[in-house]
């Protein structure tokens, strides 16, 4: 896939710091011809086509992986993930191309060296966890810094705390075959932590536990990212884990990596069938996000432009409510309808003073699933807000309903609050125009709309 | 007479040839292995006879409590009080000797040659029909050189007792350490473990019950190589046999043959228990007074059957 590879040409990341691990045109040809084989696959051939020279397992595979990243590798069974990723810490040779980890190829490195660089740069976690059955928990964990040559008591120091990190404490002495399967993969996990390396290669880590267990183990490990930020490569071939964990997703197919991006560009702009096929079935509300899927807030005024302002707005949108923000489009909170009236009656021009500032607000990468309850609870569209408080966009119901079912939602604006809880369009011209008459609004206040007033 | 076309093959001839010219060549390299087995022998013979038979059944007493608990411990104790009440004692541990270091250096022998295998499928292929041949050559076949090279005595018996013996403490070596789960060995090898430590941190460990089977199965078969060994002068309970072969003498052939049977179960069952989980070698408390010789214990009969230990003896 040519664009593959021209999308990871670059040595950098884009915040320019240098990859943690890049992969360039790596192939493996498991048979007697592996080079004419390479030769061909690069000419265009397919897997069938050299099936005469070998079984190719990886097709001119080449990525970067940036510092402090998930990144998954996902594909069915037989489409070579395994093989790439064992070519990654050199337990395999490529027959083509090179691989580098923290600035040093691996490929071609002597025995001694790549013995070296996986001692100090890259340690791996096993589907079936690969644990030492005749040591305890807790010299299983401490084995990498003992191939290290660390002496006994820091390594063993250093792998208890490494066990109270994925909470087996009291586990530290037992032997692997009295732990459940979720518990031996935690040692395992510990185990590569514990070796202090930067990058961390996963291999189905998660696919031999049953999904509960898969789920907290998932968790988990995102949460232990964040708080050591390793870099880690994960292989599995399950959609919903590689959507849940990766920062970025590269699809392997036959051998050929047929897309990288961010799980959100693999779900809303698939690269071709193959990997359109695949994303059907994915839990979309666990990947999009609020970002993904928020509208343009349009009912929204300055706090500066006053209740005359505000009713304004409304009118023009034909809304029971707008959003206030102060200076710099930072979110102060929202105003109804019949409050502003009030206001304008009065004579009131400071806005402020009616502001409304309980509301929904989420981070702009807040995945849908935690959007569902707020909207539950909420008459207004949910805001989206960055880390300044500014206001990015609103996700209203009709939205998410449309995103989970895929259905392009209209581009109208958004009202606030349902229609039905409207004062009429007359009493706000009346309103606008005299700010005298007083028109009592409550009378065509449903429940519905009280419900929104005290949220 | 067949022939084939009047053609006949000139091996034997060729043999006794290359035979002929070890002896004149290699003398020497063989009185060395001949004064390094005899010192062996010799050395732990001493250790075996020189105390009285009470120390020594002791000591194995507590060898098997040791390594399998009170009940084999006391299967042991009456196997051995049994050979002594038979008159067979001192005949039994000369036997005991040469068992003891013909399958110790079979075993030295096998270990490497079973890693060899394991690691390289180019000497497993080598290796396993040389292995076939020395397991299926008749016993006698090689015994005639090796009595010309190494004279009349025990070495003799030691040397066809090794080559005999050997065979599945290679393979089951090899077996075993091919049969480690291939992700736990590159869970070492990702960890930056050499192949040194590898094999000696994980692939020895974990194929230590199969190894221990081979270990098990080279002491059975050199047991069963005793009444051979007699034949050249080893002495012995297999000297016992060929001399009661002689003289047409049923009831001391069946004096030794049934103190060979002893030492083989007391030796298989302590081998087996020391191949065993270490943990699972606490006394078990679920049964009443053991039997004699420790048949209460099913765990080994498979291995036990295919023993040829009755047949020779």
């Amino acid at each position: 896939m040519s664009f593959v590879s021209s999308e990871s040409r670059h040595d950098t990341s884009p915040d320019g710091s240098a990859a943690a691990l890049s992969v360039r045109g790596v192939y493996k040809v498991f048979g007697r011809r592996p080079g004419d084989a390479v030769r061909r696959l690069a000419d265009g051939a397919t897997r069938d086509d050299v099936r005469e020279q070998g079984s190719a397992a990886v097709i001119d595979a080449s990525f970067d992986v940036r510092p402090g990243e998930i990144f998954v590798v996902m594909g069915l069974s037989g489409s070579g993930k395994s093989t790439l990723i064992r070519m990654l810490n050199g337990l395999l040779e490529p027959s083509a191309g090179s691989v580098e980890i923290g600035g040093r190829t691996v490929t071609k490195a002597s025995a001694k060296e790549i013995r070296e660089i996986r001692r100090s740069s890259v340690s791996m976690v096993f589907q079936h966890f690969a644990l030492l059955p005749h040591r305890t928990v807790l010299e299983n964990v401490a084995y990498g810094l003992e191939v290290n040559g660390v002496d006994k008591a820091t390594r063993l120091a250093k792998a208890r705390e490494v066990i109270g990190l994925v909470g087996l404490d009291v586990w530290a002495d037992a032997k692997p075959d009295e732990l459940s399967g979720g518990m031996q993969q935690r040692v395992g996990i510990a185990r590569a932590l514990a070796a202090e390396t930067d990058v961390l290669l996963m291999d189905e880590a998660f696919s031999a536990l049953d999904p509960l267990i898969r789920r907290e183990m998932q968790e988990q490990l995102v949460d232990l990212q964040q708080r050591l930020g390793k870099t880690i490569v994960f292989i599995t071939h399950d959609l919903n884990e590689a959507m849940f964990l990766g920062d970025r997703i590269a699809v392997m197919r036959d051998g050929r990596i047929v897309q990288i991006g961010s799980p959100e560009e693999i779900l809303t702009d698939p690269a071709n069938d193959y990997v359109a096929q695949f994303v059907q079935d994915v839990d979309r509300a666990r990947v999009l996000t609020a970002a993904s899927v928020m509208e343009p807030a349009r009912a929204v005024v300055p706090s500066t432009a006053g209740p005359r302002g505000a009713l304004r707005v409304m009118r023009d949108l034909q809304t029971a409510a707008v959003f206030v923000t102060g200076r710099g489009r930072t979110l102060e909170g929202w105003v109804r309808d019949r409050h502003v009236m009030r206001q304008v009656k009065a004579g009131d021009t400071n806005l402020d003073a009616i502001v409304n500032t309980e509301y929904a607000r989420v981070a702009p990468d807040t995945a849908l699933t935690d959007l569902f309850e707020l909207a539950v609870e909420s008459p207004l569209p949910i805001a989206v807000v960055d880390a300044e408080d500014r206001l990015l966009g609103v996700v209203p119901r009709v939205t998410l309903l449309a995103a989970l079912g895929n259905v392009p939602t209209a581009t109208m604006p958004i009202p606030v609050l349902e229609p039905v809880t409207r004062i009429s369009d007359s009493d706000l011209d009346a309103t606008l125009a005299t700010g005298e008459q007083p028109i009592l609004g409550d009378l065509t206040i449903n429940t519905t709309d009280r419900t929104g007033a005290d949220a | 007479m067949t022939s084939l076309f009047g053609f006949r093959l000139p091996l034997g001839n060729a043999v006794d040839a290359i035979v002929e010219w070890i002896t004149t060549y290699l003398g020497g390299l063989f009185d060395v292995i001949a004064a390094i087995f005899t010192f062996f022998y010799e050395w732990i013979e001493y250790f075996l006879t020189t105390p009285p038979f009470w120390a020594v059944i002791v000591v194995l007493v507590a060898l098997a409590f040791w390594a399998k608990g009170w009940k084999l411990a006391l299967g042991t104790l009456i196997g051995l009080a049994v050979i002594v009440s038979i008159g067979e004692w001192s005949y039994a541990m000369e036997s005991l000797a040469l068992v003891v270091v013909a399958a110790g250096i079979a075993v030295v022998l096998s270990l490497p040659l079973g890693v060899w295998a394991a690691r390289s499928d180019a000497a497993s292929r080598t290796i396993k029909p040389v292995l076939d041949f020395m397991q299926t050559t008749p016993a006698f076949v090689y015994l005639i050189p090796a009595l010309i090279l190494f004279g009349i005595g025990p070495v003799p018996g030691i040397v066809a007792t090794i080559v005999f013996a050997m065979a599945p403490g290679v393979r089951l070596t090899e077996l075993g350490i091919r049969g480690v789960s291939s992700e736990v060995v590159e869970a070492g090898a990702a960890f930056g473990s050499s192949p040194w430590r590898i094999l000696r941190q994980i692939q020895l460990p974990l194929a230590r019950p199969s190894i221990m089977a081979g270990v098990n199965q080279v002491i059975m078969l050199s047991l069963s190589m005793v009444v051979i060994a007699g034949m050249v002068g080893a002495g012995g309970l297999g000297g016992q046999i060929v001399a009661a072969l002689n003289r047409i003498d049923v009831g001391l052939g069946s004096e030794a043959g049934i103190s060979v049977v002893i030492l083989a179960i007391v030796l298989d069952r302590m081998t087996a228990a020391f191949g065993g989980d270490r943990k699972k070698r606490v006394p078990s408390r679920s049964k009443a007074a053991g039997a004699p010789t420790g048949a209460d214990d099913p765990a080994p009969a498979p291995q036990q059957a295919e023993q040829p230990v009755p047949a020779n003896a």
